[in-house]
């Protein structure tokens, strides 16, 4: 299988500094994987998802998307504007117009359907992110990427978000890449966890990163959770076709 | 019927509310309220630059208020810290236009026209300038229209889906320094952003989506600019000025009567 996206080598440096943020990154996505970069805050998770979808400045290295590559993406903490009076069903026709049809479909799927005639603005947290996952979902993606998909939701929330994420991709079998800081949830939904603190501290399968020394350096107490939930839950391997860790 | 001088006022007027309304709203969404400000404070700037090389008023306002609106939007770019950066800017800009003015002997006397607009002043020509004008830019706004919403929007999503956040700014820098040399005669340098601003403000609360709200925006516009014009007729107020009262009042009346 080829990558959806294969980069190498990726130096960021801080806009305007010469302090980098991320240093000699390697990464790939292939086709209906779901991989999940963790990390500290200002570890350079979204600079790395920047990076990745060509946002962002390289100081070093290269980022090679598979041609005509569809992505949907849902960005970290994207705050509507009280100013912008704005609908669902709106929303969802920008910048490419859809039909009424393809907007229900897509709401249905995320499990929000009927709000088409609502504000973006009167939306809870929860219907608000899955209102951008199915915005997202909208032109057939071959990889959805999610940067910090469930801040403002609650605990019951998250899980429910990272089921249908599961599910989408098993119904639509697009690659996911997610940021996320909601360590014991996302290691469940994942094939594949890179753990980041400017460079990549390790990877691999959640059950290889949970156990790894350089992951629970980083996150300490939260990280013996994991470690534990994979000891009881996930001591089989599940997953052949992924290699574990880089390191 | 043009060459009544009150008709061409109202064409003139009208001209100016047709493209506020659209402009204005992105004024508001995008909170452009000061960079409006800037730009059409720069326009006296521009005044003077015209009557001192003896160029069209119209070229030499456009000219230095496109200068301004791409310096502030460069500005934006680079995250400097925009709210005394926009102040220092918009009053310098006013300041040094009305002393330049002051070199210039033959518009000394003329200063509150262009500070507070001479709409019952418009001659055929200025009519021509304005709807031509007005139409150029209603056609740039229409052709980006997706993506221009959709950056205003948010800056990221735009980009995931190829555009450019930094031309569609560009472009609404442009389209506002070009409304800020057509409204000058209108309602002068120091009403523009009101004209801009109030009418889309008004409309805001009154509409459900943005094409709406652009809809309303116009009509606000076009009832205060023919509501002003009438009621400085009859009461014999400036007419610029009671244009934007008039617009203020549709605002007011727009709060209580609030949709979404």
């Amino acid at each position: 299988m080829t990558a959806l996206i294969q980069a190498s080598g990726l130096t960021i440096l801080r806009p305007g500094g010469s302090e980098t943020v991320l240093q000699g990154v390697d990464f790939q996505i292939r086709p209906g994987e779901i991989v999940t970069v963790v990390g500290p805050n200002g570890s350079g998770k979204s600079s790395l998802v920047r990076a990745l979808l060509g946002h962002m400045p390289l100081a070093a290295g290269h980022v090679e998307r598979k041609s005509g590559l569809r992505i949907g993406y849902v960005p970290q903490r994207v705050q509507v504007d009280t100013t912008i009076p704005m609908t669902v069903r709106r929303f969802l026709s920008l910048p490419l117009r859809v039909s009424d049809g393809d907007a229900a479909r897509a709401l249905a799927r995320t499990g929000v359907e009927g709000l088409e005639a609502r504000q973006l603005t009167q939306l809870s947290g929860g219907q608000f992110q899955r209102v951008l996952l199915a915005r997202a979902l909208l032109h057939d993606p071959q990889l959805l990427v999610l940067d910090e998909p469930t801040q403002g939701l609650d605990q019951p929330g998250i899980v429910a978000f990272y089921k249908l994420i599961e599910e989408v991709r098993r119904q639509t079998g697009a690659a996911v890449l997610m940021v996320s800081h909601d360590l014991l949830v996302v290691m469940r939904a994942s094939d594949r966890v890179i753990c980041l603190n400017g460079h990549v501290c390790c990877e691999g399968t959640p059950q290889h990163v949970s156990s790894a020394p350089e992951y629970r350096a980083l996150f300490g107490a939260e990280a013996e959770g994991t470690l534990a939930l994979y000891r009881h839950h996930h001591d089989h391997d599940h997953d052949h076709h992924h290699h574990a860790g880089a390191h | 019927m043009l060459d009544d001088f009150f008709m061409r006022a109202m064409l003139a007027g009208l001209g100016i509310a047709a493209v506020a309304g659209p402009l204005g709203s992105f004024v508001v969404w995008r909170r452009m309220a000061y960079f409006g400000d800037a730009t059409a404070h720069a326009a006296m700037l521009g005044v003077a630059v015209s009557l001192a090389f003896q160029i069209s008023i119209y070229a030499g306002t456009t000219l230095v208020a496109a200068a301004m609106a791409v310096t502030i939007s460069g500005l934006v770019t680079r995250g400097q810290s925009m709210d005394t950066m926009l102040g220092v800017l918009s009053h310098s800009a006013l300041a040094i236009g009305l002393v330049a003015i002051s070199f210039v002997p033959q518009a000394r006397s003329d200063l509150s026209a262009y500070l507070f607009g001479d709409i019952l002043a418009v001659g055929r020509g200025d009519l021509a300038l304005i709807w031509a004008g007005a139409a150029g830019v209603l056609a740039l706004l229409a052709w980006r229209w997706q993506r221009l919403l959709t950056a205003s929007l948010n800056e990221e999503l735009a980009m995931a889906a190829g555009i450019d956040p930094r031309v569609e700014r560009l472009v609404l820098s442009i389209a506002l320094a070009v409304v800020v040399a057509l409204s000058i005669r209108v309602v002068g340098s120091l009403l523009i952003s009101a004209m801009l601003i109030v009418p889309a403000a008004a409309a805001r609360g009154l509409s459900r989506s943005p094409e709406r709200m652009v809809g309303n925006a116009v009509l606000i516009a076009a009832l205060a600019v023919m509501g002003g014009l009438t009621a400085s007729l009859y009461l014999d107020t400036p007419a610029g000025p009671s244009i934007i009262t008039a617009a203020a009042a549709f605002f007011a009346f727009s709060q209580v009567f609030r949709r979404a």
